[in-house]
């Protein structure tokens, strides 16, 4: 940041409700806690599947960010996006059974270990394979949204089926590190401890891009570029460094998602991508496209009531989230929060 | 070198989609001067100035900028080479605050403060609204900012395209005052205008445009004095003012 001028900028006052419409999105989140509370009743049931509702969403986050910012930025449509779920769980579970010492020891930190070291394996793999994809796939449909669609469709098939040839065609069964598997009691209520970790990680992957988009300057030109590309390519930027740059840690963050998603479930299958990208979009297209706190608010959303729903009525879990999707649409055709864009 | 444009275009054919929109243009801004580019609504001025950026690629023809050829280089290396832009549409980033915005646009480093001393005093309301989202600003302030982030490094050459437009007379003296500013420091403008009182005191030379092509060029001053040549070249455009 640079330094204020000297004389401190006065601010401009602004009515209460100016203020508090920003947050909108924000306390849409606590009224569906709450609403899940009434509509639950029970104080214990109702604080695990919020538990467990966030967790979701946290993941949902994870899995989604990379590909709203790379809609945003370069109006690609990739949906390719969850070919790397899948390879990030195939590539971080292989990795925490080959760390069986770590993950097999009673002792948190080695687990912990453990799981960050897979996870972190998963980003490699898919940062690398993310690069490839780009070059290969992406860059010779830019404008074109039609051959993005099949083009990025046709890499998630191969995709999936590398991923048979490399690791066959069974899921893959296997248990969570030790200190992680089961649940703990807080304030009265059993909550999963991988959930803990797996709301905690969201956390701070959340706080670290924020961070990244407020204070740097290649932040601010991700956000400037979802905006108006032509202008920041006139102040002097090459905008498609940035964009394979985003789309390289969009895809390791699928990764990430995708080996956290496959540690939670405890079994991974090559389509488990191609499953959680419905609910990828959704999220997406709920948070506004190109919006990183959209995705965020929208990803939470999405897990809450998947949770809750799923306890009250389960047979209407996807549907709910159809649901809501469509409710926000209609009360913000672009998303929870629109992305401004230039023209 | 020094008496060479800093601009020059030769034969620029433009094509938007299947319109064959510039077709030949010719164009020279010499260094350190105000050069105005008239015409009516339409014929080209904003894609001329869009073509020399790189945000439209030349079909046809040379843009030659400070000794080099630029027609096909990358718009981020254009700008880098020392020339601002200031969109028609101004392309403030909304979601950005004034600061940010200013900070982005400083591509070399930081932001220079004695730049930015100056730029407060051309524009005292970036000042005020410094930590405000750039979204808020009313329309003289964003102009007022996309200027104010073309000018916050040292620049060769400004491309201006109706900085006036829809603003106040108020806002456009400030305006015109900037422009005159920059034009001190020794910096080139390439400068789309429509209100006339602004093109007669700012402009050194003048091009009018018709019909994707340059029609006539010369001393602003002799345009300026000439309502018959004013009539001719613009037609009623320009009587209103
Ligand atoms: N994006 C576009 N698509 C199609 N035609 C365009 C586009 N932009 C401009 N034009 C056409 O190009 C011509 C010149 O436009 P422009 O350069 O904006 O004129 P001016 O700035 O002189 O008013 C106009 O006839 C306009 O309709
Ligand atoms: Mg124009």
């Amino acid at each position: 940041m640079t330094a204020a001028p000297e004389h401190t900028p006065t601010m401009v006052r602004r009515s209460v409700s100016e203020l508090i419409v920003p947050f909108t999105p924000f306390c849409l989140v606590i009224f569906l806690i709450c609403a899940g509370y009434l509509a639950i009743g029970i104080p214990s049931s109702w604080m695990t599947l919020t538990l467990s509702g966030l967790a979701m969403g946290m993941m949902y986050f994870i899995m989604s960010t990379g590909l709203t910012l790379v809609f945003g930025l370069m109006d690609v449509i990739n949906f390719g996006h969850g070919a790397f779920v899948s390879l990030g769980a195939f590539v971080g579970v292989t990795v925490l059974l080959q760390l069986g010492a770590f993950s097999e020891s009673p002792v948190l930190w080695q687990n912990i270990a453990a799981v960050l070291l897979s996870i972190c394996a998963a980003m490699a793999v898919c940062a690398a394979v993310g690069w490839g994809f780009e070059r290969l796939i992406v860059r010779p449909v830019y404008g074109s949204h039609l051959n993005q669609i099949l083009v990025t469709m046709g890499g998630l098939i191969v995709a999936e089926q590398l991923i048979i040839v490399f690791w066959g065609p069974e899921e893959i069964y296997f248990s969570r590190p030790e200190m992680l598997k089961g649940s703990t009691e807080i304030l009265g209520a059993t909550v999963e401890k991988f959930r803990v970790l797996v709301v905690s990680l969201g956390l701070a992957i959340f706080a670290i891009m924020r961070w990244v988009l407020r204070r740097t300057k290649i932040g601010l030109i991700v956000r400037a570029g979802v905006e108006d590309r032509e202008m920041v390519m006139a102040l002097g930027y090459r905008l498609r460094l940035v964009f394979v740059a985003v789309f390289i840690a969009g895809s390791a963050l699928a990764g990430f998602g995708g080996a956290v998603w496959g540690m939670y479930q405890e079994v991974i299958t090559a389509h488990m991508g191609n499953q959680a990208l419905i609910l990828i979009f959704i999220v997406v297209i709920i948070g506004g496209l190109g919006s990183v706190e959209g995705c965020f608010i929208g990803a939470l959303m999405v897990g809450l009531m998947q949770n809750y729903v799923a306890f009250l009525a389960p047979k209407f879990a996807l549907l709910s989230n159809i649901g809501l999707m469509v409710a926000i649409l209609m009360w913000r055709p672009m998303g929870m929060i629109p992305v401004v864009k230039a023209k | 070198m020094q008496s060479e444009p800093i601009l020059e275009l030769d034969g620029v054919y433009t094509d938007i989609g299947q319109y064959h929109i510039l077709r030949g243009v010719d164009l020279h801004v010499p260094r350190s001067t105000v050069t105005m580019l008239l015409g009516r609504n339409g014929v080209g001025k904003t894609t001329t100035l869009r073509s020399i950026i790189g945000h439209w690629r030349a079909r046809q023809g040379f843009i030659r900028y400070d000794g080099m050829d630029i027609t096909k280089m990358p718009t981020a290396e254009i700008a880098r080479a020392g020339i601002g832009y200031v969109p028609e549409q101004m392309g403030v980033f909304a979601d950005l605050t004034v600061e940010e915005n200013m900070r982005l646009a400083a591509v070399s480093g930081p932001i220079n403060s004695a730049r930015l001393d100056w730029i407060f005093s051309v524009f005292p309301a970036l000042k005020t609204f410094w930590f405000a989202p750039a979204g808020n600003l009313s329309g003289g302030q964003k102009q007022m900012l996309s200027i104010a982030r073309a000018m916050i490094e040292e620049r060769k050459l400004y491309l201006i395209d109706e900085p006036t437009k829809g603003l106040a007379p108020a806002i456009v003296s400030t305006m015109a005052r900037a422009l005159a500013d920059l034009k001190r420091q020794g910096a080139a403008i390439l400068l789309v205008e429509q209100n006339f009182a602004v093109a007669k005191a700012l402009g050194d030379f003048a091009d009018v445009m018709d019909d994707g092509h340059v029609i006539w060029s010369g001393a602003m001053s002799r345009l300026s004095e000439s309502d018959e040549l004013q009539q001719k070249l613009m037609g009623l455009s320009l009587a209103g003012n």
